[in-house]
């Protein structure tokens, strides 16, 4: 189906962003590494405005090229604080309230958009990509309060140029992990990796046995995901190897009870490793943590035994459902 | 079994703690080598699946310009202020509200929250000043680091959890159409339905966790208490140098 704005469209706009924060840091004459990781930004940012105009062996080695920069340690946070807690709390005095307005424009306009956006259309054109909803809807819906930002603080451009060029530079060159798993996660694929992990679970483990079959397929979408960082990808290839056969076939358990405990023994796995960046190390550089796996640090015993009350009851449940 | 390298590569990579960006690279190219690929079309393959996962970094990238403009100009300082009028606000109890809200919402196919939009903004500020309106001063630097990765984790746990539970998410369609591939037809009312005890204990877990969170702050809070007495306020900021300066970061 045609439409009329797509995640293209908000490529750009991010691609303008970084390139932003690329000339902040080109700028700024007292940066540690200003030539290094102002070329390691604005390579970030090429990738988003001529991602799809060049071959993807150019760029894959832009991607090999940022790497080296990051781990010969040429990439550096330059950002220094700009204000004070004095100077912000003076300015909380004066907006007060009005402050988080765009804060709750971004989820606000997120929800509104994704229940309406995708069903606007002018005879076969539609508004939006149907299939990308949600993230259009995000995308808008942070432009919609970036102006209400400019608006209620009356700010000037350097402003939001400066504040999120500070911020992007605090994650640093962790912005680049997620993309990378999932690029790593899709080389996996490729290479059989899936199948001879789930292999190697059904061939050294009782699965005659019911109870094994439920722990065997948990723990296999456990600990693939770990290693893929991504509970999607083990989804299709543990339940073909394991589940399938084991707790459907073999024991005649109801898959689709399975399928969704199965996912969620996934999600386990997902907080348990560092390889889920999005959701466990950009975090810890946003939040400024020393330790950037603090945060999976910290879910491990939530997820240890989120993973065994799951486990338990998708043994009760999908044996009798 | 030769594939399996790529693991041993990560594995090692970071017991050794190198670079995390250069670990994965290596883990792909040596996985991609040892599968018979060319070097070029294993880079080839980088710039593919890093184009098509581009989605990843909308969030994070378009998000942030606003988040710099708003924190410039106070919005912590405004969620500190109004979580100190709120009586009985505890750092665990504004995590739980905000756990229970999103991962409701996320139930009902909703996405409300993220790390940089909601929870670095709003969701950690507001929970550390409930933990310093408590301690009746700063907040030592161990507590402080503790809050902001516990709401970190609890933005996770609610989404992960409470996904699951709306039948049009991405999770159930991707299971609906695994088993369409495998010839068959399962309901996703199914597969929506059962997620609920889990998604309930991930939710009493979380809770049980915050508590003790918020008895160590209490705990913290006592002692503070404990060693100003006697002492002047003055004396008391100089026993704890170190917060009293990140206070002013």
């Amino acid at each position: 189906m045609p439409y009329i704005l797509g995640m293209q469209f908000l490529y750009y706009l991010i691609g303008v962003i970084v390139l932003v924060v690329a000339g902040q840091i080109l700028l700024d004459r007292n940066h540690p590494k200003r030539w290094t990781s102002g070329l390691f930004w604005f390579l970030f940012a090429m990738t988003f405005i001529i991602g799809d105009k060049v071959s993807h062996l150019v760029i894959g080695y832009m991607i090999l090229a940022m790497v080296a920069l990051s781990a010969l340690g040429q990439v550096k946070n330059g950002g220094r604080d700009t204000s004070t807690k004095e100077e912000r709390l003076e300015k909380a005095n004066w907006l007060k309230g009005k402050l988080f307005i765009p804060a709750l424009m971004i989820p606000v306009f997120t929800v509104i958009g994704t229940l309406t956006l995708g069903h606007i259309h002018f005879g076969k054109w539609h508004l939006i990509d149907t299939t990308q909803v949600t993230l259009i809807s995000l995308g808008i819906a942070a432009i919609l309060s970036f102006v209400g930002a400019m608006v209620i603080t009356k700010a000037k451009w350097q402003v939001p140029a400066r504040e999120g060029s500070r911020l992007l530079q605090s994650v640093g060159w962790a912005v680049l992990l997620p993309q990378l798993l999932a690029t790593l996660g899709g080389i996996f694929a490729a290479a059989g990796v899936g199948k001879v992990v789930s292999d190697l679970v059904g061939d050294y483990l009782p699965t005659t046995n019911a109870f094994v079959a439920v722990l065997a397929y948990c723990l296999g979408m456990m600990v693939f995901t770990i290693i893929m960082g991504n509970a999607f990808a083990a989804f299709a290839v543990i339940t073909a190897g394991i589940g399938l056969p084991f707790i459907v076939q073999m024991h005649g358990g109801n898959p689709g009870i399975m399928a969704a405990l199965g996912m969620f023994a996934g999600y386990c796995g997902t907080l348990m490793t560092p390889m889920a960046a999005n959701f466990n190390i950009v975090p810890a550089m946003l939040f400024e943590l020393e330790d950037q796996n603090a945060v999976v640090k910290k879910q491990i015993p939530s997820a240890i035994t989120i993973f065994i009350v799951n486990m338990f009851l998708m043994y009760f449940l999908v044996y009798h459902f | 079994m030769l594939s399996l390298i790529g693991i041993l590569v990560v594995v090692v990579g970071f017991m050794l703690r190198l670079n995390t960006l250069l670990v994965v690279v290596l883990a792909g190219i040596v996985t991609g080598l040892v599968s018979g690929m060319s070097f070029n079309a294993i880079v080839s393959d980088f710039g593919k699946f890093f184009i098509e996962n581009r989605y990843m970094s909308l969030a994070i990238a378009m998000t942030l310009p606003v988040i710099g403009i708003l924190e410039r100009y106070g919005l912590k300082e405004q969620a500190e202020k109004i979580i100190k009028r709120v009586k009985n606000a505890t750092a665990g109890r504004v995590m739980l509200t905000y756990l229970g809200i999103r991962e409701i919402s996320a139930a009902v196919g909703l996405n409300i929250g993220g790390h940089p939009q909601t929870v670095r903004p709003l969701v950690a500020p507001m929970s550390e000043a409930a933990a310093k309106a408590k301690i009746k001063g700063p907040l030592p630097e161990k507590l402080s680091t503790e809050i902001k990765t516990f709401a970190a984790t609890v933005e996770n746990t609610a989404w992960f959890f409470g996904e699951d539970i709306f039948i049009a998410t991405g999770a159930i369609l991707l299971m609906k159409g695994f088993f369409e591939t495998q010839g068959m037809h399962v309901g996703v009312w199914n597969m929506a339905f059962w997620g609920i005890p889990t998604a309930l204990s991930a939710f009493i877990i979380s809770w049980f966790r915050l508590r003790r969170l918020d008895r160590r702050i209490s705990q913290a809070a006592l002692q503070v208490a404990h060693s100003s007495e006697g002492h002047t306020v003055e004396a008391q900021a100089k026993d704890n140098p170190e917060s009293a300066d990140k206070e002013v970061d």
